[in-house]
């Protein structure tokens, strides 16, 4: 099965539960003056389910079929261990471990060390360069979003 | 009309609003250039500062700018790499990179510039014309209309997708009303969907929606195939000049694409890149037996065409958006959302509320394209030098904006978390195929929808107002017909085909 169909597999998973909400559980808290309504919250949450399931199942079961071959899309999934896999994944971790280090590391602190790691998982070796560089962007946006955009920022970890 | 342009022309003279255009228009360019960074995801990323600015329009006019610079970056890309940053500078491609490599970079980047120029231009004074009488018209709709008419646009959006994908167009669009209902909306005042999660009691953050749907899995793409970011040889740039022959010839091409790519650019889920190719098909298949050949080798008329109606198309992308406030493409959605979050509710109200707004964004169109052109010509040695910037920084700077931008505007490190993940499953999205533009146009769209149709159902009691209404009732078979037509008429060509094979 093609990787297009597990998908909608899987949307159908989320879409009979989003349906299983909308109809069975939603209305059970509605208080009684709300029940007079013509239209329920889980009115429209009830159509768009139904859509979503018919939806899900016309691509599940193949009913429309592309007329021409399917176009080469710019990346094969299907050799995706031929490209930059690791890399990718480490970026994305990266950006994870950013998310989570916010907060206590402070953000000039974080900032630097993601570009730094980001630069240096991609294969750049030259920290003469990478380092100032990190260190001047991680600056400079921390000037213009607390300065100029007046956002704030905690610059310093936590425990400072 | 008269009365409007002036109040336009005060607003954008001022001061900070021509600052705006130019710095939009040059963050536009340099950042359009960079390869897998479209319009989308720079507006995506400027948003934060636009709403930071205040005044909405200074933001849209900032934003507007933006649009354009990217879209004109795109093509600088395109012709100097054969590396096309936008989607809708792929035609651009074709005959503007076999220019460069004939040594007519210059010549190619200024074909482009003018064409651009005269597009958008051309482009601003339809806008003029067309959006009053769209707007008096638009007046008369009820809500009713209105959700008939979002869900016209939501499936014009799929119908366009292309044969073979509109199920699944139409799916994305659903995903993306879906998500719009997380949260607790302005008509119920209770919590739907939030899975008990307290971050998602305000529903999905749309900018960290818009970065996740585009600027990461693109960048994740980068870093996939280094290919894409490969860095051709930039041959030397000389020649700017073009000659009067070759402008006559590409006179009558910019007219006709720019006002071809307007409407095209008008009409919902079309946009800059279905308008760039049919300008470019368009083209060839009017031009004479010997500039025929020469088309996808260095045709002056098919690098014109495409650059021109991408130009017209986007001015005419805000025509339904200022309006009628129905995006009819993924940039014009982030432009909405933007709008929204700047207290502005783009409509047919906009000219009659606010007509500050609307005129001040015409001109600063005029303004913009000319800023582009003055700015560009002789930059245009200098801006391919953005080009040289090396991957591995660029990536990691792609990354962080994207953070960043999604950061700022709620200060919640979960949010950083929800990017992340939305992003691997857009990426995963986008192996398969599944078009995300119209998720995020269901999403942006999803709220008012259902508020319109609430709206409706209560003054009607019921859905009566379908049938009472003829107009929604109308609305509402186009938009069905929108969508079943194109799969029924592939079918139908499917079977007659398979028939000719058997009887052979």
């Amino acid at each position: 099965m093609a990787l297009d169909r597990w998908i909608a597999l899987i949307i159908l998973g989320i879409a009979l539960a989003y349906g299983y909400a909308a109809f069975f559980t939603m209305d059970q808290s509605l208080p009684p003056f709300m029940q007079r309504n013509p239209i329920w919250p889980s009115t429209f949450p009830k159509v768009l389910a139904v859509l979503a399931i018919v939806t899900s199942l016309v691509i599940l079961l193949g009913l429309e079929k592309p007329d021409e071959e399917p176009k080469t899309a710019d990346i094969d999934y299907r050799r995706l261990t031929d490209y930059h896999l690791g890399q990718a994944l480490l970026l994305l971790g990266l950006m994870v471990a950013y998310a989570l280090l916010l907060r206590p590391a402070g953000f000039l602190l974080a900032t630097g060390g993601f570009i730094t790691l980001g630069a240096f998982f991609l294969g750049e070796r030259k920290f003469h360069i990478l380092l100032p560089v990190a260190a001047l962007v991680s600056g400079l946006v921390w000037y213009l979003v607390e300065g100029v955009l007046g956002i704030y920022l905690s610059p310093l970890p936590a425990f400072l | 009309m008269l009365e409007g342009l002036l109040i336009g022309l005060s607003a954008a003279f001022s001061f900070t609003n021509i600052a705006m255009v130019i710095a939009g228009c040059l963050i536009g360019t340099f950042i359009g250039m960079l390869p897998g960074l479209g319009p989308m995801s720079i507006i995506a990323i400027m948003i934060p500062v636009a709403i930071t600015i205040g005044d909405p329009s200074a933001a849209l006019i900032l934003l507007a700018g933006v649009y354009y610079g990217a879209i004109f970056g795109g093509s600088t890309s395109s012709i100097l790499l054969n590396a096309p940053g936008v989607a809708g500078t792929v035609a651009t491609s074709f005959d503007g990179y076999p220019m460069a490599r004939k040594g007519m970079a210059g010549k190619a980047l200024t074909i482009a510039a003018i064409s651009s120029f005269c597009g958008g231009t051309i482009g601003a004074v339809l806008l003029m014309i067309f959006a009053p009488m769209l707007s008096s018209v638009a007046l008369l709709f009820h809500s009713a209309e209105y959700f008939a008419l979002m869900v016209v646009g939501l499936s014009a959006i799929a119908a366009f997708a292309g044969t073979g994908n509109v199920a699944k167009a139409v799916m994305m669009t659903l995903l993306g009303l879906i998500m719009a209902t997380v949260g607790e909306g302005a008509l119920f005042n209770m919590p739907r969907f939030t899975m008990g999660i307290m971050d998602l009691q305000t529903g999905f953050n749309f900018i960290t929606l818009a970065m996740a749907m585009f600027a990461l899995p693109e960048a994740i793409f980068l870093v996939l195939n280094p290919a894409r970011s490969a860095q051709g040889e930039s041959g030397k740039i000389s020649g700017l000049r073009i000659d009067r022959s070759e402008a006559r010839s590409i006179a009558p091409v910019i007219g006709r694409q720019s006002i071809q790519g307007f409407f095209i650019g008008v009409l919902p889920g079309a946009g800059a890149t279905i308008a760039s190719f049919l300008g470019y098909a368009v083209e060839r298949n009017l031009a004479s037996k010997d500039e025929q050949k020469e088309f996808g080798h260095g045709s002056i008329k098919g690098l014109a065409a495409p650059e021109s109606a991408n130009n017209a198309a986007c001015t005419g992308s805000f025509v339904p958006l200022l309006t009628l406030g129905i995006p009819g493409s993924g940039t014009t959605a982030i432009l909405l959302g933007a709008l929204i979050a700047l207290n502005v509710t783009p409509g047919p109200r906009l000219m009659v509320d606010e007509p500050q707004i609307f005129w001040a964004v015409i001109i600063s169109m005029y303004i913009g394209n000319l800023v582009l052109l003055v700015l560009n010509l002789p930059l245009i040695p200098y801006i391919a030098k953005v080009l040289a910037i090396p991957r591995n920084y660029l990536i990691p700077f792609i990354l962080f904006f994207t953070l960043m931008g999604s950061y700022i505007g709620q200060n919640n490190p979960t949010e950083l978390l929800f990017l992340v993940g939305m992003g691997i499953a857009a990426t995963v999205l986008r192996f398969a195929d599944y078009p995300l533009a119209p998720l995020l146009i269901g999403f942006i769209l999803g709220r008012m929808l259902e508020d319109n149709f609430a709206r409706s159902m209560q003054l009607y009691d019921g859905v009566s107002f379908i049938l009472e209404r003829p107009m929604t009732l109308g609305l509402l078979v186009i938009a069905v017909l929108l969508v079943v037509v194109p799969s029924y008429r592939a079918r139908r060509a499917r079977a007659r085909q398979e028939g000719i094979a058997d009887g052979d």
